[in-house]
């Protein structure tokens, strides 16, 4: 076999079909072909049946006047705007729903993970039980459980608890004051806006003199006071250009003043508590992965305990803990689709919901509905990929 | 004799390499010929008759109109006219399968062809007999909007409603209707709304909401499902239009008429007299209308393409319109509605339908 | 001469305050002052919850009877779950053909034993047979047509067995899929491929559930020629395998990311063409790696079909929903929801732990 080695050596040319260039152009020649064929049959199909059935086409729907109403809107919007509106409307509400579920889940799931892993048996113990009971229940089960069994189980308005005439919690939801602004709080604003570009200029010369002398500064009570104490001074000397609106109970319900619907409240409650159990563990694991030298080292430098986790483990798990973590405010973001099981007016609701049954026109806003939770979606990784070379770059 | 390294597996490559080739070809093959396969299938009536039943939609739970008891057996008033539809096609009342659906999903059901009608409490618009592509085949039931309170809040007319927070199904004509009423009387209101009138329901025994609103005949409905039906009253005002009736796609119009004319054929049956207990005897009436009727003389059953005794299997096996109405939402079920607007013309009321001839 | 011998004494005993009871006190609950208030604060807000909570669910609570009226005491009324127990297993199955829902379940179950038996030497075609023969023969079974059985509509089907057969027929239907996604995506040499199969996985790990459940429930038919439709039961199925490949391809690649890189030199070196080295040398070891992950995702999807109940099919929350609107039964929600929740929270649980088990065992080969 082996006599003539300069033939091992230089393998004659294989045949056409044999050639693996050959094959992969012919293999995804004939997949694209596949591809297209198929989208263009179900194209194809999907035409054929709406123009048989006479079901109109197009997004002319979205100049339309929408004609109903809907209880929660970040933007100004009635009965009298358009179609278009609603897709607004129910846009943000989902990512005001995300975003509240972001925030607090994250604050709980590190509060967890650091929990189960405390030295304090209560509380790793507490901890455990939390993550492993509501991690293994489904979250439209909890969902329900919030809205059903709890948030509309509120006393009624006439009944409401009461925190000093101010605060009120009924089945209607929370109601708090509601901030107003005069003439002059601009010069509030103005003032703030200040503190936060000098605050920024300030840590970059802090960080430069440290590098520079090692001489560090008080950056963190600096700027803290400069972030109160600047607006603080133009309020007083605008002359307290703030009031505040109340709730009142006025008919059937509580008028003025800010509220959080008991929809709202449930739903952001249920992917709170369900996200967190998913947080805290992929923050137990990021933890975990520090090594224990590290550990070690800190304290044989001398760090306390908080110092410790401050410095050496946070930032360090942290790059172990970004890339599930993304996967986890993408997951909490299409979860908040549930709204619709308990009438919180978000995208699926309003816009995959009423606009669709009000038009008909089933194709379009659904292609509409599942861009935008594509673009979240995608918007939240690009965020989070960024954010993790940012983190990565420490590394030396 | 050298052979190249390589080439050893030339032969064993090769076949997986056609094979992979072959299912890749395979997959469009395939779909083109589902595509040749059912082009001519075409309109619903063939479609209908080619699977011997009938797919019909209903309400996800509507007592009266369409609920399943615990054995999933379904019954109410637009569950009958479903059950007519197959008794004039095949013979048999009990060739329909029931889709629940909810109102959101009703209209996309349709017309994607999951269904071949619906039966739901659906309400005759401009808007869905034109842009959603539907034709109706007519009124099953008149009704019109109401609101529901709680009689704890005093409140005597729907003009006092201003500021109140309203439950409401999502998908509806209600949603629309209510929105106009409350900006005709320049009051203001927050909707509440769920996906199941089952959740409205929910929503306003615990207190979420303080008025439902709903169409009347939903209200009764919905009224026995509170755990103090007492404890809530409708309210006297009717603040719109509701023509309920079976809708079905347009472009068969042979199917369309079918439907049309079995509703049809409940309302005549009642007017002549003829309910599902003396339909035999009635078959040796001398009133041509009723012989008519009956499938004995005239025009039959040959117009619709259906069998002679077509209305009279509707009659003999689903009854008249009114003995469908009583059994299911008048003084014989528990919803007790009286037939006011739903009472035949010569009645007092506006149920008219055309004469078979 | 001081010739006093050193003599030991008797030990000590630890001081109290650092063994026994107290000692462990002191190391796991008291060690700070921070501590010491932690603990305080939360063993107060246990003994806040947790009384009423026993009381509620155990001690004061009914658990006998046909009708509301026998729940007298001011705790959980358990007989609302007692009464409709048998629709939240099996739906609308009708009750005389409901033992074909046992023997399938029991059959399965029975399978399963001599997967976790160490001497049983056919494991492989057994899993084989049970993953990829096995839903086939449940779902005819259940259906009855193929067998000649009663013909019970899929729209029958219902409770619990309905939410184990939409999670076990989708996660089995959704590994072929996984696994050739998984493959096309790592296929560096055919960009083409590689885009497709990675458009597809981030679009349908991009969307909800519930819009790709609505749109297979009512806009299938709108894809397909006219004519031709599918069964409810079954277009929710075929959304939830797209929607689950998606997942289940992510877990496969992270399998086929950890084979050392010398196991496909080896295969490349012993001559075998892509196919028979992806089969006979990748494959084998990716998937024993993967099987924690894939129990992970069909942990996932068990909580995740609670969703087709949105679009009117009666898994066991649908069932439980369904059940609280009986007039007679009304304000029972908690009690619904907690039996539901102790249900899934079992399922979830012991599959959770079992994958654990499984992670732990497999601990040998890659790790490095």
């Amino acid at each position: 076999m082996s006599d003539q080695p300069s033939d091992a050596m230089t393998p004659g040319k294989p045949a056409p079909w044999n050639d693996p260039k050959i094959r992969a152009i012919v293999f995804q020649a004939l997949l694209v072909g596949a591809v297209v064929m198929f989208g263009f049959y179900l194209i194809n199909n999907t035409l054929y049946n709406m123009e048989q059935r006479g079901i109109s086409t197009g997004f002319s729907f979205l100049e339309k006047e929408s004609g109903f109403g809907v209880t929660q809107s970040l933007i100004e919007y009635d009965e009298t705007h358009s179609y278009g509106r609603t897709f607004f409307v129910g846009l943000l509400n989902t990512v005001l729903v995300s975003v509240l579920g972001i925030f607090f889940a994250t604050l709980l799931g590190f509060v967890m993970g650091v929990a189960r892993l405390s030295k304090n048996w209560l509380v790793a113990r507490v901890a455990t039980a939390y993550i492993e009971i509501f991690r293994n229940i489904p979250l439209l089960l909890q969902i329900f459980f919030w809205y059903f069994a709890v948030g509309i189980n509120f006393p009624r308005p006439r009944e409401s608890l009461a925190l000093g005439e101010v605060f009120f919690l009924n089945n209607r939801g929370l109601f708090m004051p509601r901030p107003v602004t005069e003439d002059g709080f601009g010069l509030v604003v103005a003032a703030l806006i200040i503190a936060i570009v000098a605050v920024f200029f300030m840590v970059r010369w802090a960080h430069r003199r440290q590098d520079a002398t090692g001489q560090p500064f008080h950056t963190v009570w600096a700027s803290l006071g400069l972030l109160v104490g600047l607006p603080l001074v133009a309020f007083l000397a605008a002359g307290n250009p703030l009031t505040w609106e109340y709730p009142e109970l006025r008919g059937f319900n509580f008028k003025g003043g800010l509220s959080v619907l008991p929809e709202l409240f449930a739903l952001t409650l249920a992917l709170t508590v369900y996200t967190g159990t998913f947080i805290a563990e992929t923050v137990r694991a990021g933890i975990q992965s520090v090594s224990h030298g590290q550990t070690e080292a800190a304290r044989a430098l001398g760090l306390r305990e908080s110092k410790l986790l401050q410095l050496i483990i946070i930032p360090q798990a942290m790059r172990v803990i970004i890339p599930p973590l993304t996967s986890q405010y993408l997951n909490l973001t299409k979860n908040s689709s549930l709204a619709a099981a308990i009438g919180y007016p978000d995208l699926v609701a309003v816009f995959a919901g009423t606009t669709l049954n009000q038009t008909g026109q089933a194709v379009e806003i659904i292609a509409m509905t599942m861009a935008v939770y594509l673009s979240l979606s995608l918007t939240i990784s690009l965020f989070m990929n960024w954010y993790n070379a940012k983190m990565a770059l420490r590394e030396r | 004799m050298v052979v190249p390294k390589h080439g050893v597996f030339t032969t064993r490559e090769n076949k997986v390499y056609q094979m992979k080739k072959l299912l890749v070809s395979a997959i469009p093959a395939l779909a083109l010929s589902i595509a040749v396969g059912t082009a001519q299938a075409g309109e619903t009536l063939d479609a209908v008759k080619a699977k011997g039943f009938v797919q019909c939609g209903v309400s996800t739970g509507l007592p009266g109109f369409s609920v399943a008891d615990d054995k999933g057996n379904w019954g109410g008033l637009d569950v009958d006219v479903c059950k007519a539809v197959a008794a004039a096609l095949f013979g048999d009342a009990g060739k329909v399968k029931f889709s629940p659906l909810t109102a959101k999903e009703r209209f996309t059901a349709l017309q994607s062809g999951e269904i071949d009608m619906l039966s739901r409490n659906t309400t005759w618009t401009l808007t869905r007999d034109s842009n959603l592509g539907l034709n109706f085949a007519g009124v099953n039931y008149y009704d019109g909007q109401g609101f529901m309170v709680s009689k704890k809040l005093g409140v005597k007319s729907a003009m006092e409603l201003s500021g109140a927070s309203v439950c409401i199904q999502a998908g509806t004509t209600t949603e629309l209707n209510l929105a106009d009423y409350f900006r005709a009387n320049k009051m203001e209101y927050e909707p509440i709304t769920y996906d199941t009138s089952d959740e409205t329901v929910k929503g306003f025994e615990a207190g979420r909401c303080d008025v439902l609103t709903s169409d009347q005949s939903q209200l009764y409905a919905l009224r026995i499902k509170l755990s103090d039906p007492n404890g809530a009253m409708v309210l006297p005002e009717v603040i719109s239009k509701e023509p309920l009736g079976p809708v079905v796609r347009q472009g068969d119009d042979d199917w369309f008429n079918i439907v049309r004319w079995s509703l049809n054929a409940m309302l005549n049956a009642e007017e002549l007299g003829v309910s599902s207990k003396n339909v035999d005897e009635m078959k040796g009436s001398s009133d041509p209308n009723i012989r008519r009727l009956l499938g004995l003389e005239g025009i039959k059953g040959e117009g619709l393409g259906l069998a002679d005794e077509w209305a009279y299997n509707i009659v003999k096996q689903v009854g008249n319109y009114g003995e469908a109405f009583e059994r299911n939402v008048g003084s014989g079920s528990p919803l007790k509605i009286s037939r006011g607007l739903n009472a035949l013309w010569n009645n007092g009321g506006i149920q008219y339908a055309p004469p078979i001839r | 001469m001081d010739t006093k011998q050193f003599e030991r004494g008797p030990d000590l005993p630890p001081p109290i305050t650092e063994i026994g009871a107290i000692g462990w006190l002191r190391r796991n609950l008291f060690s700070s002052w921070l501590n010491s208030l932690l603990t305080v604060v939360v063993a107060y807000l246990l003994w806040l919850m947790l009384p009423p909570l026993i009381d509620w669910a155990l001690i004061s609570s009914d658990w006998t009877g046909t009708s509301r009226e026998d729940c007298t005491s001011d705790g959980a009324c358990w007989v609302f779950v007692s009464v409709r127990f048998n629709q939240f297993m099996y739906g609308f199955y009708p009750e005389a053909q409901q033992w074909r829902i046992d023997l399938i379940y029991g059959t399965l179950f029975l399978l399963m034993i001599p997967l976790f038996l160490k001497a049983f030497p056919w494991k492989t075609w057994l899993g084989g047979f049970i993953i990829f023969v096995y839903p086939f023969i449940a779902y005819g079974f259940l259906d009855g047509a193929w067998f000649g059985f009663e013909v019970i509509e899929t729209t029958k089907w219902g409770g619990l067995s309905l939410t184990l057969i939409l999670a076990g027929i989708g996660c089995v239907a959704a590994l072929p899929l996984g696994i050739l996604l998984a493959l096309g995506r790592r296929a560096t040499d055919m960009p083409i491929v590689k885009a497709v199969c990675v458009v597809f996985i981030e679009f349908w790990r991009g969307v909800p559930l519930i819009t790709v459940l609505f749109m297979s429930s009512v806009m299938l038919p709108l894809f397909l020629p006219e004519g031709v439709t599918f069964d409810k039961l079954m277009r929710a199925l075929i959304g939830i395998t797209l929607f689950q490949s998606a997942y289940m391809a992510e877990v496969v690649r992270g399998g086929l990311q950890a084979i050392p890189k010398g196991q496909y030199e080896a295969a490349d070196a012993l001559g075998l063409g892509y196919w028979k080295k992806t089969a006979l040398i990748i494959m084998p070891q990716a998937l024993k790696i993967v099987i924690p992950g894939i129990v992970n995702t069909f942990i996932a999807l068990i909580k995740d079909t609670t969703l087709v109940l949105i679009i009117g099919l009666f898994e066991l929350l649908g069932m439980i929903q369904n059940a609280l609107n009986d007039p007679n039964w009304l304000g029972f929600s908690t009690e619904g929801y907690a039996f539901t929740a102790m249900v899934f929270w079992i399922i979830c649980f012991s599959l959770s732990r079992y994958s654990m088990h499984i992670e732990r065992k497999l601990h040998t080969g890659h790790k490095r």
